[in-house]
């Protein structure tokens, strides 16, 4: 019986008198990936952070690994370090070489020696394909590099959960294609994992649920081969296909 | 609190006196720094090696060393080799060739912003590098010059007060005769600062203004820091 | 003649490196954690410490020096060199406020907010992320500070303060001849400021960080 390491109930948050997220309940078990697709401008990056706590939501419930995150009082610092964040932009520390930018969350906030965290910092970046880089620093690296380091980075923390915000939406096409092979490889590895993404490819590989945002609702959700092929809303068939279109070419390479 | 503001309210008139002479030493440094400066930059881009040379030393010199001791050396220096200038003129000089460093590096700026190809484009017409200057490059940085040039008014007018050392009657020595007067110097200097203050602010509203007005969108350089 | 007044000045310049010995470091550590108040302090201190910027940035440094000289010397009786440099760093900051506020913003709010999402606290995050790249950042517009600051340690002449300018000041009115006297002082504060921006010029070789992209 597979446990839920997150549930989330009716969530809302509001931003700039507009309502992001409206009313979004969402179970992530242990060892799932769930996509997280729509429009941009939806909501969906908003709800990515407020699972770790990034953006705190308006009202509703959060709960990782029973525990409810989002009560007051709770030392929100520490409820990141089970989550890890792999951000569109990369943030790769730029004053930190790569080995740098993966040691730092082990040496500063779990407290390890030295000795010790490097050892997992390169486990990590080997877990990744980026050991022959580890002191180049981030002006140094190309956009899917960057984003692998970025990707070792939130692994090093040993996270319950990895959450993934448009992880390839800033890359070249070429690119693409070595971050998906990492997050692939973590997808059978079992990790949990949570990606917004526009990859459909990736989603009807690797993903064990795909949930469908738009306007600030969950519009629908379920196992690709259902959303896909035998969705049950209209507004999800349209969606899907016409992405599916847009991103057939890049299937292709 | 009261006391301090009949303080201010009787001294000020003294003070206004003195204000106004701030007012005109300013524009008087301004207008001789704009006249210094902007040939110097222009030198400083296009000049030959041996005029590049001199832009450079006048530049490096004055932004190099403190204004206070330059006002010294016109004033008191200078006599020394036969030329003697009265306080306020010598207060005028010495903020103009201040002035006029700063306002040659403001230029510079802009004019290495413009960037080569405008005057590759102009010489191409067949211009000479004078009538490019004038009618292709400045045009261009003059405008450009405009966010980052505002600094220097407000920039001078803080600079002036250093002419109180000799004599000068502004602001800053009316201040200091209102302190010898009542043996209050930090409500006398408070004073002075208050109205320093005001006239900085009108000044930054009235440069905001006027940058508002003269803006082009998209042609707009990153702030120079001088 | 010429050697004798040059010594006699050249005697000044230490204490005019003491003004700003004293002045140089305590502004920064003023501007940096000013900066840091203003960037991340909620709305209040923000504000607050605006209004101090604007303060110290639209008033002349004269007038300040002569306000701060006196509430000092009055309150807590300083030397004249230690209430001048003490108050020179204060208006100083005022400005290192703002090279230091804009060096943090260019970096950006994508490094703290990853650093959060590390499980860095606020001050984690601060120390060692953003700072250690803001002030590399900063170099560039810092050394025009401290030019200003040693330009600006002649201003405590008029505290009696027996510094260069004053000791110049001296010699022209003891040997008759001002322009030499005054002209090597013109010349110490040049060389002063000259070497200080080779040192940071160099510092900012050795410290720069490779490729750096900087959000606008």
């Amino acid at each position: 019986m597979t446990k839920p390491i997150i549930e989330v109930k009716n969530l809302k948050k509001v931003y700039g008198g507009r309502e992001i997220l409206k009313n979004i309940a969402l179970t992530v078990n242990e060892g799932d990936t769930v996509v997280i697709i729509g429009p941009s401008g939806t909501g969906k990056s908003t709800f990515l952070r407020c699972l770790n706590l990034l953006t705190y939501p308006d009202s509703g419930e959060i709960w990782l690994d029973g525990k409810l995150i989002n009560a007051p009082g709770v030392n929100q610092d520490e409820v990141r370090q089970h989550y890890g964040m792999v951000f569109q932009d990369f943030l790769l520390f730029n004053h930190l070489t790569a080995l740098g930018n993966v040691m730092i969350g082990l040496t500063k906030v779990k407290g390890l020696n030295q000795e010790t965290a490097k050892e997992k910092a390169m486990k990590e970046l080997r877990h990744v394909g980026m050991q022959d880089h580890i002191d180049q620093y981030p002006g140094q690296l190309s956009g899917g590099q960057k984003q692998r380091v970025a990707i070792a980075r939130a692994l090093a923390m040993d996270p319950r959960v990895i959450l993934f915000d448009e992880p390839t939406s800033a890359l070249d096409p070429e690119l693409i294609g070595e971050v998906l092979g990492v997050m692939k490889k973590l997808a059978l590895e079992g990790m949990t994992m949570v990606c917004v993404t526009h990859e459909m490819g990736f989603a009807r590989e690797v993903a064990d649920r795909i949930v469908f945002m738009e306007g600030g609702v969950v519009v629908e959700e379920g196992n690709p081969n259902e959303m896909f092929y035998h969705p049950k809303v209209q507004r999800t068939k349209e969606f899907l296909w016409k992405i599916t279109e847009l991103y057939a070419s890049s299937e292709k390479k | 609190m009261i006391e301090f503001v009949n303080f201010f309210i009787k001294y000020f008139p003294d003070l206004y006196q003195g204000a106004l002479i701030t007012i005109r030493i300013t524009a008087v440094g301004l207008g001789l720094g704009f006249v210094l400066g902007l040939p110097a930059a222009l030198l400083r881009v296009y000049g030959g090696k041996y005029f590049r040379w001199l832009a450079v030393a006048y530049v490096e010199l004055f932004r190099g060393t403190p204004v206070l001791v330059q006002l010294f050396v016109i004033y008191f220096g200078l006599p020394d080799l036969g030329v003697t200038f009265s306080r306020l003129t010598a207060a005028y000089i010495a903020l103009g060739l201040n002035s006029g460093a700063y306002q040659a590096e403001y230029f510079r700026g802009a004019i290495q912003a413009i960037g080569s190809g405008q005057m590759m484009a102009a010489r191409s017409l067949g211009m000479n590098r004078l009538r490019a200057i004038r009618y292709i490059i400045l045009p261009q940085a003059l405008r450009l010059v405009i966010p980052s040039w505002t600094n220097e008014p407000i920039s001078l007018m803080k600079a002036s007060s250093v002419a109180f050392l000799i004599a000068v009657p502004d602001l800053m020595t009316k201040g200091k005769l209102v302190a010898a007067r009542t043996y209050d110097p930090i409500a006398s200097y408070i004073c002075v600062a208050i109205i320093y203050i005001v006239m900085v602010f009108i000044m930054t509203g009235f440069v905001q203004f006027v940058e508002k007005k003269v803006r082009v969108p998209g042609f707009e350089m990153e702030e120079l820091r001088v | 003649m010429f050697i004798n007044i040059l010594f006699y000045i050249l005697s000044g310049a230490g204490i005019t490196l003491s003004v700003i010995a004293i002045a140089l470091p305590v502004g920064l550590v003023l501007g940096v954690l000013l900066s840091l108040v203003r960037v991340y302090g909620g709305k209040l201190f923000s504000g607050l410490a605006a209004v101090y910027s604007t303060i110290m940035r639209g008033i002349p440094h004269v007038v300040l020096l002569f306000i701060l000289f006196f509430v000092l010397a009055g309150t807590i009786n300083l030397s004249p060199l230690l209430a001048g440099a003490v108050s020179l760093a204060i208006i100083s900051s005022g400005y290192q406020l703002e090279i230091f506020r804009g060096a943090i913003q260019s970096i950006g709010g994508g490094q703290m907010m990853a650093a959060r999402a590390l499980g860095m606290t606020k001050l984690k995050a601060i120390r060692y992320i953003i700072l250690p790249q803001a002030l590399r950042v900063a170099i560039p517009s810092w050394s025009n500070e401290v030019a200003s600051i040693i330009k600006d340690s002649s201003l405590v002449y008029a505290l009696g303060v027996p510094e260069i300018l004053r000791r110049a000041q001296f010699m022209s009115a003891s040997t008759y001849q001002p322009f030499i006297a005054y002209g090597i002082a013109a010349v110490l504060y040049f060389i002063m400021t000259f070497l200080a921006g080779r040192l940071l010029d160099k510092l900012e070789t050795k410290t720069k960080i490779p490729c750096l992209q900087l959000e606008k």
